[in-house]
């Protein structure tokens, strides 16, 4: 077998550099995907260091990162939490939906985009990243404050609205009339619900399918059911990314817990890999004439997400701080705006270095103003050293 | 004691309770294993100053720590929700026939039909005793079974 030697040696060195800077980005609590955002930029046409033989890998692997990503959001999801989130958060649901959509749905219609632009750029801005969120407030350690449960729920509902709004937007930008889209979209919500069903009636015939006692067989399992049914899904023009997601959403459980470790650093891997195709398919030279409106985009949809925050922990009768606290968590933005450029970007060349830019912006600024958000106050006893 | 049991939505769950003493503790549950006990001041109920993190198996050992002398209560309420199974904890007492001989002697199992799933040694759990294990005056055993089963290995122990 031929062994490619400027593969394996550009692909160790991206990696290595990732881990290097990813790790300086966790020590002081920020998401690393920025910094892949960046690697990537940096790398490829008209960046400081092209990778031509990692560029095939780093295409096929982004596609794998995109599916692994929906994957583990529907592993993470549960029809009890989303009950109990639409419950108590339905309205804040509705806040956070118009005045997040609205400024991207206006920012697309001002760079004047098309209609599926518009629709990209609405969902770009409405969508936070759970990833980051979740993550920055376990490493904030807040979650056993009062305003977190309200914090989650906007998440949960969020990912929700997401199984119904990328496979639409998959077969808008895909060309197809507006009559496919919605023959599409009923098709996709129709199948979530389905999941939903199957989970429930079902689910643990399914797991046994996958289900392996050995992590090994139960990742093979996981991944190959995974790979098929999102193969599927594109050929239908629904996208992998959904079929991924319906996959994620069937398993509960016992199975989903182990499922969710199992794929993990294979996640991690992938959606490091899709973050660096992402910014390869930007110029950096592109960035330049859209960094004001990113700049002016990310400003404003700053705003109107602490007020979705302030809103959804209002409702949960959280005080002054709290309700600070919950805006600022919601701020960043990541995975799921980079994965609507993946969708729809092909066919808007604006849309990408947009967002890139945007996504910069917000996870790297969401992350820090959350942390500097009503901070506790060190004049208490209890942070002193003892004997102070 | 009232426990309140939060869902976080993709994280785990939280429970918080005030102790008698009028603390207010919450205990986050992650779903990856991990706990993080976080104490409430009076003066901000809605922010939790984080005390410590546990993983699984420190979790592990803390709850065996606060819960040993607890166990068979705990078994008493695990029975409880099905219908026509009990469970009690029978004491060992120090005039038995049984003290210092082991369990498999007392044939309790198949003379009632009853089982001994653990055995409660001081601040000690001996779960799932085997037949060669040797009983101790003062010894709780927790027996699961029907009520006539139990009160038959209480009759048994008594000699």
């Amino acid at each position: 077998m031929h062994v490619s030697v400027a593969l394996l040696l550009e692909l160790g060195l991206i990696l290595a550099v990732l881990g290097i800077v990813g790790s300086l980005a966790r020590r002081v609590a920020l998401s690393p995907i920025p910094l892949y955002l960046l690697a990537g930029l940096s790398l490829g046409e008209g960046g400081v260091l092209p990778i031509p033989a990692a560029g095939q890998f780093v295409q096929i692997g982004a596609s794998i990162g995109i599916v692994l990503l929906l994957l583990a959001l529907g592993l993470e999801f549960s029809l009890a939490e989303f009950t109990a989130s639409m419950r108590h958060h339905l309205p804040s649901a509705g806040v956070d939906l118009l005045v997040n959509a609205v400024p991207g749905a206006v920012a697309g219609r001002l760079l004047g985009l098309d209609g599926v632009g518009v629709l990209a750029l609405a969902g770009v801005t409405y969508i936070s990243s759970s990833g980051i969120i979740a993550r920055l407030l376990s490493d904030l350690r807040r979650l056993g404050n009062r305003e977190t449960p309200s914090v989650l729920s906007v998440l949960v509902l969020e990912d929700f609205a997401m199984a119904a709004y990328l496979p639409v937007l998959a077969v808008l930008a895909a060309g197809r009339a507006w009559w496919q889209a919605i023959v599409g979209a009923l098709v996709a919500v129709g199948a979530v619900l389905a999941a939903f069903a199957l989970a429930a009636r079902w689910g643990h015939h399914l797991g046994r399918i996958v289900a392996h006692p050995d992590n090994e067989q139960l990742m093979l399992r996981m991944l190959g059911l995974t790979m098929i049914v999102a193969a599927l899904a594109e050929y239908v023009h629904a996208s992998a990314a959904v079929g991924a997601f319906l996959v994620g959403l069937t398993l509960t459980g016992r199975t989903a817990d182990r499922a969710r470790a199992v794929i993990a650093p294979l996640r991690d891997l992938f959606a490091a890999v899709f973050f660096i195709a992402i910014g390869l398919s930007v110029a950096p030279v592109m960035l330049v004439p859209v960094l004001p409106a990113a700049l002016a985009l990310a400003a404003v949809t700053a705003l109107t997400k602490m007020f979705t925050g302030r809103y959804a922990a209002s409702r949960d009768g959280v005080g002054r701080r709290g309700r600070a606290r919950a805006g600022a968590a919601l701020i960043a933005r990541g995975e799921f705006s980079i994965v609507i450029v993946g969708l729809a970007g092909a066919r808007l060349p604006v849309l990408a270095p947009l967002v890139t830019a945007y996504v910069f912006a917000l996870a790297v600024v969401g992350p820090l103003i959350a942390r500097f958000t009503a901070a506790r106050p060190r004049t208490r006893p209890f942070d002193q050293p003892h004997g102070t | 004691m009232d426990v309140n049991e939060v869902l976080l939505p993709g994280v785990g769950l939280r429970y918080e309770f005030t102790t008698q003493a009028g603390e207010r503790i919450g205990v986050v549950a992650q779903r990856t294993g991990d706990f993080e006990v976080v104490g409430y001041l009076a003066d901000d109920r809605d922010e939790g100053r984080p005390l410590f993190r546990l993983n699984e198996e420190e979790a592990e050992a803390l709850a065996q720590i606060l819960g040993a002398p607890r166990i068979a209560e705990r078994f008493a309420d695990l029975t409880r929700e099905v219908p026509g199974l009990s469970s009690e904890p029978v004491k060992v007492a120090p005039g038995s026939p049984y003290a210092d001989r082991p369990l498999g002697h007392t044939r309790a199992r198949t003379c009632t039909g009853a089982s001994v799933v653990a055995i409660v040694r001081g601040a000690d759990v001996i779960a799932s005793p085997g037949p060669e294990q040797v009983l101790r005056a003062a010894d709780v055993l927790v027996v699961v079974g029907t009520r006539e089963g139990i009160d038959g290995v209480k009759r048994i122990l008594r000699g």
